[in-house]
């Protein structure tokens, strides 16, 4: 109840904040921030040192996946893709990237289980199950350090434009879109927390409100329903579009999985 | 006093439907969780004096998330086999339950200490206890205040 | 599957005092919290952490629910002689994991 009557109050806080119209825009490169500025000196510290982070609990977790044979195939991914630390670097960068089957971009989740089903003929693991995003982070972890590098072309184009119209569309009985609080306010505060500019540039990572780690999407749909809007199952492509178009504005930010969030 | 929590969860509860009244406060609840605290207190210390000094407790005082909160605790001692500590005890007063760790060491040890994450429930007043061979209780506290995450999962109402 | 992480050092000097840093997987659900129903959920956590060296207990913690989900317990140990550090957590539903470091003491 406690947590259920704090947010009743933030929302009529916000509402509040954004009677008056802003005038929305894309952060200017120069400018852009990720999350990890906007948190305390000791979140911070929870991060950056991987025998603390609990994050790592889940990377290795993916590695032994990585290596563990499954599926009628009786092959592991490392039977195809060797060593990940190789072979999977600055991979999840690029993602969601096209899909040529089924002519549509995919997020990394979505292109694990698309090699457990077509290649390892295994069943596809659930959204936000421990595996699936032990085997996410552990393939992100290979990026880390890396810049993101979305590059787009006629294919995605289509899909990119769906995903920014998405992020300044007004959603929701509080009537906000993303960009409101992302790019307008984002050196402010709702209630005692900082409005960080929403760059991925961690997922999977570790929320300390969640006690554990989740995807951006599990970050989106709490967006959603925070602004009282009817969220999207995992996995659609609303969702997939939004996921395109937040690591297209975050490009040449460098990836920080697993990172550390309040 | 009410804090801003207690009376928000009030509140809401009084709003509820009746399942919420499950999770209503019970009005009673500052002066229980002072009488668990004094009980932890006690198995902790019997009847001893408990001074301040030699113990220093690290907390951050401003908390992003209650749920993983940086804690460290060290106790100055020479740690020989005739001087030592022998445990250190963390308690809250305002979470649901008091107790939050138990150490036990020796000599052995080399430095008298622990660090670890805990959760806070609310804004209070955190104390580490430690016991010496000796026989004596020695405290820090240190008061830390937790701020609701705006942006929380699950929905609004 | 990792459901711990231990750091030591690999080698140390004979009465050097070492740092360890664990990490163990685990919700340490409270017992406190209610489903989206109203029905509480059940306690289950981590209630003891223990460290030997090279058989003899030389660090244990009695952990409440007030310790954050997948604890981190930090701490020190003197480099006595070559041998082994053991860890384990016990906790509810039956719950034990034990982690080895093997540690060189010149």
């Amino acid at each position: 109840m406690t947590a259920r009557a704090a947010r009743l109050f933030l929302a009529l806080s916000a509402a509040r904040l954004f009677v008056e119209p802003a005038a929305a825009g894309e952060v200017p490169l120069s400018e852009r921030r990720s999350g990890y500025e906007f948190m305390s000196r000791e979140t911070r510290a929870m991060q950056d040192d991987d025998t603390g982070n609990p994050g790592t609990l889940w990377v290795l977790d993916g590695e032994a996946l990585w290596k563990r044979k499954a599926g009628a195939s009786d092959r592991a991914c490392s039977d195809c893709h060797g060593d990940a630390r190789e072979s999977m670097k600055a991979v999840a960068a690029r993602y969601p990237a096209f899909d040529p089957a089924l002519r549509r971009p995919v997020n990394l989740e979505q292109r694990i289980n698309a090699c457990r089903v077509g290649r390892q003929k295994a069943p596809a693991l659930a959204y936000e199950s421990r595996d699936l995003l032990a085997l996410t982070a552990y393939v992100t972890r290979q990026s880390r350090g890396l810049p993101i590098n979305i590059t787009i072309d006629a294919r995605t184009r289509p899909f990119l434009e769906a995903g920014r119209e998405a992020f300044f569309r007004r959603q929701g009985q509080l009537n906000l879109a993303c960009a409101q609080c992302h790019d307008d306010h984002w050196s402010g505060k709702l209630a005692g927390s900082p409005i960080t500019q929403a760059h991925p540039t961690g997922y999977p990572l570790y929320r300390l409100e969640w006690q554990g780690l989740g995807s951006l999407e599990r970050r989106l749909r709490g967006c959603l329903t925070g602004l009282r809007a009817e969220s999207y199952p995992y996995g659609a492509p609303e969702l997939v579009d939004l996921e395109l178009y937040l690591m297209w504005r975050a490009n040449g930010m460098r990836m920080e999985t697993p990172a550390v969030r309040p | 006093m009410t804090t801003r929590r207690e009376f928000l969860v009030l509140a809401a509860a009084s709003l509820a439907a009746p399942t919420a009244a499950k999770a209503q406060l019970d009005p009673n609840l500052a002066a229980k969780r002072k009488a668990a605290y004094e009980e932890a207190l006690g198995k902790v210390v019997g009847g001893a004096r408990v001074r301040a000094g030699r113990v220093k407790l690290q907390l951050p005082p401003l908390i992003d998330n209650g749920n993983s909160v940086p804690l460290s605790v060290a106790v100055e001692s020479p740690m020989t086999a005739a001087d030592h500590v022998k445990a250190i005890h963390v308690l809250t007063q305002r979470n649901p339950l008091p107790d939050v760790v138990s150490v036990h060491l020796g000599s052995r040890a080399g430095r008298a200490g622990i660090s670890t994450r805990v959760r806070l429930a609310d804004t209070q007043t955190v104390v580490a206890i430690a016991e010496l061979s000796d026989g004596t209780f020695w405290s820090d506290s240190a008061e830390v205040v937790v701020t609701l995450s705006a942006c929380l999962e699950e929905g609004l109402i | 599957m990792a459901r711990a992480v231990v750091t030591v050092p690999a080698q140390a000097k004979r009465g050097e005092i070492i740092e360890i840093k664990t990490l163990a997987a685990h919700a340490m659900e409270t017992g406190f919290r209610r489903t989206q129903l109203g029905e509480l959920i059940p306690r289950d956590i981590i209630r003891r952490f223990t460290c030997t060296y090279n058989g003899v207990e030389v660090y244990r913690v009695d952990l409440h629910p007030a310790v954050a989900a997948n604890p981190l317990i930090a701490f020190t140990t003197t480099a006595t002689e070559t041998g082994t550090l053991s860890f384990q957590w016990v906790g509810d539903n039956g719950y034990s994991v034990t982690e080895i470091a093997a540690i060189r003491v010149e």
